[in-house]
């Protein structure tokens, strides 16, 4: 026997391409594009033929990183599953922890405090904007504009990392909320520092984007490629900046107004061509309307406790009954799933990851490009892996 | 929106075969949930989606549930003549309750705003029967999480475009979501090319090696 038989497969095929009656008319190149490839944002592969250079198949492949993060969940307590949400979107704590929070707030008829509500929703809209940046900085970086834009927006995310940091202890894994309120209150001067870098933010971003909106090769790279329409977005269960970009004007913190967004104002930016363009324009966007949020949080928070006095945590046996909770994270709509039998743990533990519902369709957005867009669309796509595969 | 009651009326009207239960919920703020036969969940999804009321055109949220054999306890009183006296005596009148994997979708409507109706379908059983409608020809959106669905509980989606495991390897034996599976001892033994590399090389050795036996040295 022939020891190279056993060889692992190729990480290419060449095969014949094939007119309609089955007689070849040239050829066809399968690769496979992943998993250890920088541009795949993590462990991600794609099977992918190209007949030229011109995708005719692809199929995402995932699961490299997968944990049973469910199966988890159901073996530990309610509290013990917090710091876990925190590796799901790892570019996210913060919202990962109100969702699941909020939804076992809905479980267990739990009040939060006013102050808790104010810090929660800065916590979040500080998310919202680091992750757009970095986005946009990795979005750029794939399009081949290396390092120096990408640095850009991790000088920004990390002045908002550091105030993370200094209230709840970590950088990235803050595990900072659990039903009932917030771990632990913040003080004036983070208030008066945070209120600080949101008035420079917007300083920033006018710079990024002299930097970017008429940049011709972002233009050339962006505009027309992969559009997608209202019927097929909304069809295809996307959700965040993917689902507006395609014009449909649907966003939970206006349709649920979980927590207290009713109180602010602010607006859903909606584009028109579902593009790549349009979708980074989304993101420049929101960031605009988040740092509105953030100065009318910022202005209004009152004083007073950040936990509610009867919520308890560690033995918490919330009553049988099940539970849907959603809130509009910077990838899309988050939701947990919680079945509750009575007893310690939950029952059912379901996470509704927004990265991994909206690579359902990543086949039909890439079709008829060229291969060296397959990498552009999936940054604009926005995937963490730590949330696709659980 | 309609209340279940409304949407489970006007159901039966549209779709006389279907089989409707509403299922109540123990948690106040949580929804309560429809429960569909299996037959019929194809035409009640699309029921859903299509009526001008209710356009459930956004399926957020796929999942499944595994619900186990379980005996449930029951007291009753009963009417006994003891010691020629009649009377009320409590027995315990256990019933097994057949398991079955159950699949949950929430739907929301992207154009009126509103929702979730839960819509849940049902297995025969968790051995053999565990065949349901795919819903991915009415909503795109549920193609992966049926397809993880399928990986992790083993609920087999009749009209599933492209029915593959997803999260676990495609030569994985078991349904890891399920509440009695056991892990395997070695769970990180996966069949790897070295393995048949190491088998191509058997051959080469038609006796098995043993360890060389040393001769006992006689003093």
């Amino acid at each position: 026997m022939n020891a190279f038989a056993a060889m692992p497969p190729k990480s290419f095929e060449v095969k014949p391409k094939l007119d309609e009656s089955g007689s070849s008319i040239g050829e066809l190149l399968e690769i496979s594009m992943g998993p250890h490839h920088p541009s795949t944002h993590g462990v991600f592969r794609m099977d992918v033929v190209l007949d030229g250079e011109k995708v005719v198949k692809l199929k995402p492949v995932c699961g490299y990183l997968h944990r049973n993060h469910e199966k988890i969940g159901e073996n530990i307590s309610y509290l013990a599953s917090m710091p876990y949400t925190d590796r799901l979107d790892y570019f996210c704590s913060m919202t990962n922890n109100w969702a699941y929070a909020l939804t076992i707030e809905k479980l267990a008829g739990l009040a939060v405090p006013e102050r808790a509500e104010y810090i929660r929703v800065i916590m979040a809209e500080l998310t919202r904007l680091q992750n757009h940046t970095s986005l946009i900085g990795f979005f750029v970086h794939d399009m081949g504009a290396l390092g120096t834009p990408l640095m850009y927006a991790f000088r920004e995310r990390e002045k908002i990392l550091d105030l993370f940091e200094e209230v709840s202890g970590a950088r990235m894994m803050c595990n900072y909320m659990r039903f009932g309120g917030v771990r632990v209150d913040v003080n004036d001067e983070w208030l008066a520092r945070t209120k600080q870098l949101v008035a420079n933010y917007g300083r920033f971003l006018d710079e990024f984007e002299t930097f970017l909106n008429q940049n011709e090769i972002l233009l050339a790279r962006t505009q027309g490629v992969s559009p997608l329409t209202k019927e097929q977005a909304v069809n295809a269960s996307l959700t965040g900046p993917l689902l507006r970009a395609a014009g449909v004007n649907y966003d939970v913190r206006k349709v649920d107004k979980y927590g207290i967004y009713s109180r602010f104002d602010f607006k859903v930016p909606l584009g028109e061509h579902g593009d790549l363009y349009d979708r980074y324009m989304m993101r420049v966007l929101e960031m605009r309307e988040s740092i509105k949020i953030l100065n009318q949080a910022l202005r209004d928070i009152p004083g007073g406790p950040v936990m509610d006095p009867k919520a308890k945590l560690r033995g918490f046996r919330p009553k049988p009954g099940e539970v849907y909770g959603r809130i509009e994270s910077p990838k899309g709509e988050l939701g947990f799933y919680i079945i509750s039998d009575g007893g310690p743990n939950p029952y059912r533990y379901r996470v509704r990851p927004p990265s991994f519902i909206n690579i359902t369709i990543l086949e039909d957005m890439c079709l008829g490009h060229r291969v060296a867009d397959v990498i552009v669309i999936l940054g604009s796509v926005d995937i963490v892996l730590g949330e696709v595969d659980r | 929106m309609e209340t279940p009651e409304q949407i489970k009326a006007r159901l039966e009207a549209a779709a006389p075969s279907a089989k409707v239960e509403i299922l109540a919920n123990e948690c106040a703020a949580g929804e309560r949930s429809l429960l569909v036969d299996a037959a019929s969940g194809f035409a009640v999804s699309k029921f859903l989606r299509d009526d001008a009321q209710l356009k459930l055109d956004y399926c957020s949220n796929v999942t499944g549930v595994d619900w186990p054999d379980k005996d449930l306890t029951e007291k009753i009183k009963v009417k006994q003549v003891v010691d020629g006296v009649e009377k009320e005596v409590e027995e315990v009148k256990k019933t097994l309750r057949p398991g079955y994997l159950e699949v949950v979708y929430h739907l929301y409507s992207m154009e009126l705003k509103h929702g979730p109706i839960v819509l849940r379908l049902r297995t025969a059983n968790r051995t053999d029967q565990t065949h349901l409608p795919s819903l991915t020809p009415v909503w795109r959106g549920a193609e992966f999480q049926e397809r993880e669905i399928y990986d992790l509980y083993g609920v087999i989606f009749d009209g599933h475009p492209d029915l593959r495991r997803i999260l676990m390897w495609d030569e994985f034996v078991g349904f890891p979501m399920r509440r009695d599976y056991v892990e395997p001892d070695d769970f990180e033994y996966e069949p790897t090319p070295h393995d048949e590399v190491l088998d191509a090389a058997k051959k080469h050795y038609p006796v098995e090696v043993k360890a060389e036996v040393k001769p006992e040295v006689k003093a």
